[in-house]
């Protein structure tokens, strides 16, 4: 018999005995026991099975910042981190707001080849906030763009969100928001409460998040509208979206790494690598993410990865730009967050990993079974390896990693996009 | 002590040694003819003030020079910043030219402890200090943001401890926009620190979420706590570091919480009336009140010099001993 790869002795999801999986032609061909096959062997023994991970919410910086990050090294750190698939925000320079910047991310994705790159659309041209881009000539696109947003910026004008909204159901198009009225956030640098009191930085309060979520909500379910909340944050917001979910309103919601594990007490030296928009919050706010994450009503984990070159970071608190790398630490930060923990097990993390993010992002070969005849993308992973997070080993530019020096659980042995391996132990496929 | 940013980097024994040095140091001043120590001979002490300031960085070059300390000021304004230097170049081009001690002031909250931390680093690191290579320069924290301006602490319990003969036990009411306000922070927490007990009075608006984790009581009416008071220290409404509506009017802001000779006339015979500069006369304070006899804010401008020579003296003669 003949394949491409042969995954030898991995348990998919984590689950029942080892199988060997064969993959031929970008699918799976065969799966079983003993197979023997002329191919690429990937001795897998002891390892986990995942369809391969889909971030809705990625920073890839190009064009424009491509001292923080390039779609290049991006999608390094992508198929690194377990990624098959990434949605690209626009808010780069210029912005992804048109068919030809949306084209030309999604060309250069193709091109690098590591993971499949799938730009965001802008919802307002040049996320003035004020007119709406054409989000029509941007599906139609050979990036063929299914998510809208915004994201650095909130679409605020409650007008311009409802006819979004509206206008995106033509188009099977979901509008990613960014929740942050800009008048409770003026100014702010930090989570509002009794780390920010002490510190003197001004404060951003969750209602700033709740409301615009709860009102999001109401003018979705009047369009019949797709709305998903990027980056929740708030223990109150999560409050917002299951009753909204339960009403039957098309909401899904993300939470990122960083908001499951890390809170507003990291701040007291004031390292701007702990600036990040939301903020993060207090440690009931986290439990309340974990929580929300096991139980669903936040659909999915997205990184938000933010990367940033040192002269954005290494300033004074209010001067720093705000964000942080979570591509190859996400898999990680997650086990430690909710698998360890038991809150998830490994089908869970395929869940909010793969198979929900590729729903959402309308992705038809992405988050699929692992089963014969499914398209062969996967994460391999060593649930029982740790390893030392170091901001300069990352593959991003920008090394502002949050999890510096810690010892995080979970590695990703490989990754397989349609059947080719695009990172195997640490390094990408040349 | 390495650097002074915060008054949390000082205990009740710390806080004390300070005040208990800037005693001494005022006592050996006093009678000189020619009003200078030797102390810091050969020290350089360069103040870096990214905001205005009248008192705070008068009263640090003074203490540096009655130190014989040689001082260098920088502003913002006319200097490398306007040409768009970061911070941290600024820190490391004044450290490479000799700054023993770096005093700033920065509208950034916890732009000391930056500084502080590239200054560590870059020791460690082995590039060139104001004694060369591997040595540090010390910052001083003379106001950052919002967060804390702990000199004007120190300054403020020296005279206390002046005028009631300690501060223990003492009751302390704070007056006004606490949410803007570094002198509040620092205060609330070094007079807790000494054992005080210290009340704020503000509008609701000009209080932090999260004030309610602080070692101190929030009181609800300031004609109430007055009479309770063995020192009232008024807040100027700080104008440049609001962004919206915190009070619907100086006038009524004034009504409710400006310290008028009638409410002045309700505080203990003994009480002592703070005011860390610059006032405005009229908004939080009475001018009457101001220069009366109780009110101490000239004799906070010339503790903040005593105070300010023993930080130096600290952190500058106590590094080499």
């Amino acid at each position: 018999m003949t394949g491409d790869l042969l995954i030898r002795g991995v348990r998919p999801y984590g689950e029942g005995e080892p199988v060997d999986v064969l993959v031929r032609d970008g699918v799976v061909a065969e799966i079983g026991t003993r197979l023997s096959a002329t191919a690429e062997v990937l001795d897998a023994s002891g390892l986990v099975l995942l369809p391969g991970f889909v971030d809705l919410h990625t920073h890839l910086r190009e064009p424009g910042g491509e001292e923080s990050e390039t779609i290049e090294s991006g999608s390094a750190a992508a198929a690194l981190g377990g990624y098959t698939a990434v949605f690209a925000m626009p808010n780069t320079d210029p912005v992804g707001d048109s068919a030809v910047v949306v084209e030309h991310v999604w060309r250069r994705g193709a091109e690098i080849g590591l993971v499949d790159v799938h730009p965001v659309g802008a919802v307002t041209v040049g996320l003035g906030g004020e007119r709406m881009a054409e989000l029509a000539s941007m599906a139609s696109s050979r990036a063929r763009v299914r998510m809208f947003s915004d994201d650095g910026r909130c679409v605020h004008d409650p007008m311009l969100m409802r006819r979004a909204l509206e206008y995106a159901t033509s188009l099977d198009a979901v509008i990613a928001q960014h929740a942050e009225d800009p008048r409770l956030t003026e100014g702010a640098q930090a989570h509002e409460g009794v780390v920010a009191a002490r510190l003197g930085l001004a404060g951003w309060p969750a209602t700033a998040e709740e409301t615009v979520v709860a009102r999001d909500c109401a003018l979705a379910r009047d369009a019949g509208a797709r709305l998903h909340v990027c980056h929740v944050s708030s223990a109150h917001t999560v409050a917002v979206l299951r009753a909204a979910k339960a009403a039957g309103v098309r909401v899904t919601a993300e939470v990122t790494p960083h908001h499951l594990l890390l809170t507003d007490a990291t701040l007291t030296a004031y390292d701007p690598v702990h600036k990040v928009n939301p903020p993060l919050r207090t440690a009931d706010d986290a439990r309340e993410m974990r929580n929300a994450l096991a139980e669903g009503v936040i659909d999915v984990v997205a990184t938000d990865h933010a990367p940033h070159a040192a002269q954005y970071k290494d300033t004074e608190w209010a001067a720093a730009r705000p964000g942080m790398l979570g591509l190859q630490t996400a898999l990680s930060v997650l086990v430690r967050a909710c698998v360890e923990p038991g809150r998830l097990d490994w089908r869970g993390v395929a869940r909010v990993m793969s198979q929900r993010p590729a729903e959402i992002g309308r992705l038809r070969d992405q988050g699929r079974p692992i089963a014969v005849g499914e398209p062969a993308t996967f994460t391999v992973v060593d649930p029982d390896d740790m390893w030392t997070v170091r901001g300069a080993g990352l593959a991003s530019r920008g090394t502002n990693t949050p999890y510096e020096g810690m010892r995080l659980p979970a590695t990703v042995v490989a990754t397989v996009l349609r059947g080719r391996v695009t990172a195997r132990e640490g390094k990408v496929a040349a | 002590m390495r650097h002074l940013l915060s008054v949390t980097d000082l205990d009740a024994a710390a806080a004390t040694d300070l005040l208990d040095t800037a005693d001494r140091l005022r006592q050996a001043l006093l009678g000189r003819e020619v009003r200078k120590l030797p102390t810091l001979r050969g020290r350089t002490v360069v103040t870096m003030f990214y905001e205005d300031s009248t008192r705070t960085r008068v009263s640090f070059e003074i203490a540096g020079k009655w130190m014989s300390a040689d001082t260098v000021n920088v502003a913002a304004r006319g200097s490398s910043v306007g040409k768009g230097e970061s911070l941290r170049d600024t820190a490391a081009t004044l450290a490479a030219a000799g700054a023993d001690c770096v005093v700033v002031r920065h509208p950034a909250s916890g732009a000391a402890h930056r500084m502080a931390h590239w200054a560590d680093r870059a020791a460690k690191e082995g590039v060139v200090g104001p004694g060369g290579p591997g040595t540090a320069t010390c910052v001083v924290n003379a106001g950052d943001g919002t967060h804390e301006h702990p000199t004007q602490a120190l300054l403020d319990a020296a005279t206390l401890r002046d005028r009631l003969g300690g501060i223990a036990g003492r009751r302390v009411g704070i007056v006004g926009d606490v949410l803007h306000s570094r002198v509040a922070r620092s205060n609330v927490f070094l007079l807790a620190t000494l054992g005080a007990d210290v009340v704020l009075v503000a509008p609701p608006t000009l209080l932090p979420v999260g004030v309610e984790a602080w070692p101190c009581r929030v009181g609800a009416e300031l004609e109430a706590e007055l009479p309770t008071l063995d020192a009232v220290m008024m807040l100027r409404v700080q104008a440049e570091r609001m962004r919206g509506t915190y009070f619907p009017s100086a006038r009524e802001y004034a009504v409710r919480y400006g310290l008028s000779e009638r409410r002045a006339a309700l505080l203990p015979a003994h009480a002592v009336v703070l005011h860390p500069g610059p006032m405005v006369r009229g908004m939080e304070i009475a001018p009457a009140v101001a220069d009366a006899p109780a009110s101490a804010v000239l004799a906070q401008v010339r503790n903040g010099v005593h105070v300010r020579m023993a930080v130096l003296y600290h952190l500058l003669a106590g590094a080499t001993a």
